[in-house]
């Protein structure tokens, strides 16, 4: 009750400016028969209302002034602009061919340095694709089918250039274990013993790197000092392979080890452990035959798409797994994940109403969306959820969001609207 | 001998079926099958030796026996159910009775007598639709034509099906009860076709006899699958250009036509008879309409080339997926092509399938098109099949069209509307019962029927593995597509 009054009494403070504040076009008024917030509640017959591309004000209509002139965009639901918390989507394009395939760099097995921002398409015909169905933000970045092979970012779907899309840079490494890492002949991984004494060589060898750096800081704390030709010690030589695995080592960047096999996933947590890393368990078909093991490793599942092929190594795959994770209290997301074929892109809006009709609840399936990979990757004070203060990013629909037959109407990101369903 | 040998009289028969070579016939519908099997029906004792040799080579009950032969095959009668009966409006108070493994009543609470020696069960909310057809499927760890050449019409994808495949299982999950085992979409002309029966009953079958769907005389029926566009080009013997394609795909059916022409001109003389093709004998079946053409195509130019090589060489063809279908509507129309579509969550993944839309079903039956829709298992998951009607929906096609495009229409496809693809007093007792609409997401496919026996139930262990997948409930290899596999190698043709 709190929280309402307080969202009500921002609302009034907001509409007791002077209207010609109101009538700049940076004011938005959503109206829906329900507001799905995403953060514990639902409101019927309610007002958001968004200025400068935030939500400054949300509650019940009848509760809530609306500027006379104001744009109202009215729908039967919103909810908050969902959230892909793993695709490779501006990477990885919908013609599929070398213009527009550049989620996988296969020339070496061991490739963190790669960076998203400098392969990611802001104007890929399929981000547009995903955000008419109301996707506002994604983690995408380098694909699974390399030991490492990159990096990922964080950006809305909306911009013209990465930079205007981007939240952050750098937030992952993409990591994966299993035959979909191994190489045939004589290369190397060839097999899962192989893939983990090279991921563990070379972490040591980051840590070695790291401490080199340390010291090298602790030695020189002035920074003048480091251009001293008289100072007797060689600088250290910049390593940007194992500069990112610093910024594992250190917490800074997650990662992200893609693990369907039940033996994958159980190697994963051992590397997390033994390196202490921030661990994203991806795709995780197995995973509810791991349940125990994930709880007690306390990691997040990125969850491979509902719809995903029970074939190879998510032969095991199970549409019940979301709701398995939600019932263990596992914090976890449903992803769009990678496509090397036909759907070139899955839109999370369709997996998660997959999850929602074999056992996952109907708000929990919500939040596996929305506030849930906000939350794993850490951008939960800016999206995920409608609150006030949050970016104003929603979804409009003209009926339950999860049913076939459905319409996207109206896709807001900060503020603004952006598209809706064709 | 697992397969009715053929004799040389049925051999001459079979090619010299007048061929339906010029446009003016092409509209010689999907019943020209069904007529010439009516005019071979004499051949009943071919059926009963293919069936005593199986009965000797299985422990299964011997396919294309009389159902009436087999065990369990009371008379049932569902009563309350919403039934849709797809050649009939929506019935929502209705009584669905089988009996013998056939439909034997259909019809409102009120007009429908129940026999006295039925078994009730009460379907009160439950909705009762035909067994799902589905035109396009490559479940069974299928593989016909190899990477030999790209024109092999006499390969049959019935030599390479595992019944054992968990695929089986899963299609029965989504409400499948007949399906179209093809090859994929790497070569011009890929092989044979089969289509089966999802005979999973507490015996499962145990080879791929014992889900055939057979023709009178016994046979297994399927058609050819044929394909344009960029799947099917390649490094030499295949083609590399569009041109090349339909070049060589002409050529092939001309010196078919040949071959047709000397069989003929033998009169049964088995000395004048040319040697036995194989390929060239598929050729002719497709072009006498014994064949259906399920020809894979997507480009709006390439549906055109399909059209324009069916009409000159009479072979009646199905339009599988058919992504630019709505691009070319009125022509498909004109042509009187059915279309077996495909929906897919995003447009894209290679260059010809980039203009994808949800619409496509819809503008196509707005157009006078008859439209199915496919599987296309495991591209996508044949227990969401009713997602991909339900898809269309989204985008504007009719309900029922859609819910048509599930089963009457793809039995028609097939050449089977006879027997299947509506709930219709004769035809098979294939059928699923539903939690609710099948347009909802949140439906479930409670039970599936076929030919009268319960072949998938939800509130079985077993089943529900199946139904939402778990340790085993998958194939542990990844489908073998040729244009998947190619995906993954770096990118799609």
């Amino acid at each position: 009750m709190r929280a309402i009054r307080l969202e009500i009494f921002v609302a009034s403070l907001i509409l007791s400016l002077p209207s010609h504040a109101l009538l700049a076009e940076t004011v938005l008024i959503v109206q829906a028969k329900k507001i799905l917030t995403a953060a514990g509640k639902t409101i019927e017959d309610g007002t958001i209302v968004c200025v400068d591309g935030k939500i400054q004000a949300v509650g019940k209509t009848a509760e809530i002034n609306i500027p006379v002139d104001a744009k109202i965009l009215k729908c039967e639901i919103v909810m908050p602009g969902m959230v892909d918390v793993r695709t490779c989507v501006g990477l990885s394009g919908i013609l599929n061919i070398k213009h527009d395939s550049d989620q996988l760099e296969s020339s070496s097995p061991l490739q963190p340095e790669l960076r998203a921002i400098d392969a990611y398409n802001p104007r890929e015909e399929l981000v547009e694709y995903i955000r008419s169905f109301g996707v506002t933000t994604v983690h995408t970045g380098h694909a699974p089918g390399e030991l490492i092979s990159g990096q990922t970012l964080i950006a809305k779907t909306i911009g013209n250039t990465v930079e205007e899309s981007l939240l952050i840079d750098g937030r992952a490494i993409a990591a994966t274990l299993g035959e979909g890492s191994t190489k045939a002949g004589k290369q190397s991984p060839g097999t899962r013993g192989k893939q983990m004494a090279m991921l563990r060589a070379l972490l040591i060898e980051a840590q070695e790197y790291k401490s080199k750096l340390a010291k090298q800081t602790e030695a020189k704390p002035d920074k003048e000092k480091d251009t001293n030709k008289d100072n007797p010690s060689e600088p250290i030589s910049r390593n940007l392979k194992l500069e990112a695995l610093v910024d594992v080592l250190a917490g800074k960047k997650a990662l992200m080890i893609t693990a369907d096999r039940a033996q994958d996933i159980a190697s994963a947590i051992r590397l997390a452990d033994e390196f202490k890393i921030k661990l994203w368990l991806d795709s995780a078909a197995d995973a509810h035959l791991m349940i125990p093991e994930i709880k007690a490793a306390a990691i997040a599942v990125l969850l491979h798409p509902s719809m995903a092929r029970a074939s190879g190594a998510k032969e095991n795959l199970s549409f019940q797994t979301a709701a398995k994770l939600h019932a263990a209290k596992i914090p976890f997301a449903i992803q769009g994940g990678f496509e090397a074929y036909v759907p070139k892109v899955r839109v999370i809006l369709f997996e998660a109403a997959v999850a929602a009709a074999h056992g996952l609840s109907f708000d929990a399936a919500i939040e596996s969306i929305t506030i849930s990979p906000a939350k794993i990757l850490g951008i939960q004070d800016r999206v995920g959820s409608i609150e006030v203060g949050k970016d104003a990013d929603l979804a409009l629909f003209d009926g339950d969001p999860f049913e076939y037959t459905t319409h996207c109407v109206g896709v807001v990101i900060n503020g603004q609207i952006v598209s809706k369903e064709n | 001998m697992l397969f009715h040998k053929i004799s040389v009289a049925e051999y001459t028969l079979l090619l010299t079926m007048p061929a339906q070579s010029h446009c003016q016939n092409k509209s010689a519908t999907l019943t020209t099958r069904r007529l010439f099997l009516a005019q071979s029906t004499s051949a009943i004792s071919c059926a009963f030796i293919a069936d005593r040799s199986l009965a000797q080579s299985t422990a299964s009950s011997p396919p294309g026996a009389s159902p009436s032969d087999k065990p369990n095959l009371g008379t049932i009668a569902w009563v309350n159910a919403t039934l849709l009966p797809v050649d009939k409006p929506r019935i929502p108070d209705g009584v669905l009775v089988i009996a013998g493994g056939k439909i034997s009543a259909v019809g409102s609470k009120q007009s429908t007598t129940i026999p006295s020696d039925a078994t009730r069960i009460d379907a009160k909310g439950k909705w009762i639709m035909p067994g799902l057809v589905c035109t396009h499927s490559h479940i069974g760890g299928m593989g016909a034509a190899d990477s030999s050449s790209p024109i092999q019409p006499g390969v049959r994808i019935l030599d390479s099906i595992n019944v054992r495949e968990s695929g089986f299982r899963r299609a029965l999950a989504g409400g499948l009860t007949t399906i179209n085992i093809m090859p994929g979409s790497g070569h011009l002309i890929s092989g044979q076709t089969v289509y089966c029966k999802l005979r999973y009953f507490e015996q499962s079958p145990r080879v791929v006899d014992d889900i055939l769907i057979r023709d009178k005389k016994g046979e297994p029926i399927g058609g050819l699958k044929m394909a344009n566009g960029t799947n099917s080009q390649g490094e030499s013997p295949f083609p590399g250009t569009r041109g090349k394609s339909a070049y060589l795909v002409r050529e092939q059916y001309i010196k078919a036509r040949e071959y047709q022409a000397k069989v003929a001109a033998a009169k049964g003389d088995a000395s004048k008879l040319p040697p036995r093709d194989l390929h060239l004998e598929s050729l002719v079946e497709a072009m006498q309409g014994k064949r259906i053409v399920h020809h894979h195509t997507h480009r709006h130019d390439d549906i055109m080339t399909v059209i324009r090589l069916s009409q000159e060489f009479g072979f009646q063809t199905v339009l599988h997926h058919v992504s630019d279908g709505w691009k070319v509507a009125k022509e498909i129309a004109a042509a009187k092509l059915p279309c077996s579509i495909i929906v897919i969550d995003s447009p894209g993944g290679k260059l010809e399938a980039k203009d994808l839309v949800f619409r496509n079903g819809r503008v196509l039956d707005e157009a006078g098109v008859r439209v199915a829709f496919h599987t296309d298992d495991g591209i996508t998951d044949s227990r969401l099949f009713m997602r991909s009607a339900a898809l269309a929906v989204r985008a504007g096609m009719d309900p029922d069209k859609a819910i048509a495009g599930l089963t009457l229409a793809g039995a028609e496809m097939l050449g089977l509307d006879d027997r299947i693809g509506s709930l219709t007093v004769g035809k098979d007792a294939d059928f699923a019962i539903l939690s609710g609409d099948p347009l909802s997401s949140y439906t479930r496919v409670l039970e599936t029927w076929v030919e009268g026996q319960l072949a998938f139930d939800l509130s079985k262990p077993q089943d529900q593995l199946f139904a939402e997948g778990g340790l085993k409930a998958g194939s542990d290899l990844d489908p073998f597509l040729c244009c998947y596999a190619q995906a993954w190698q770096g990118g799609a043709k």
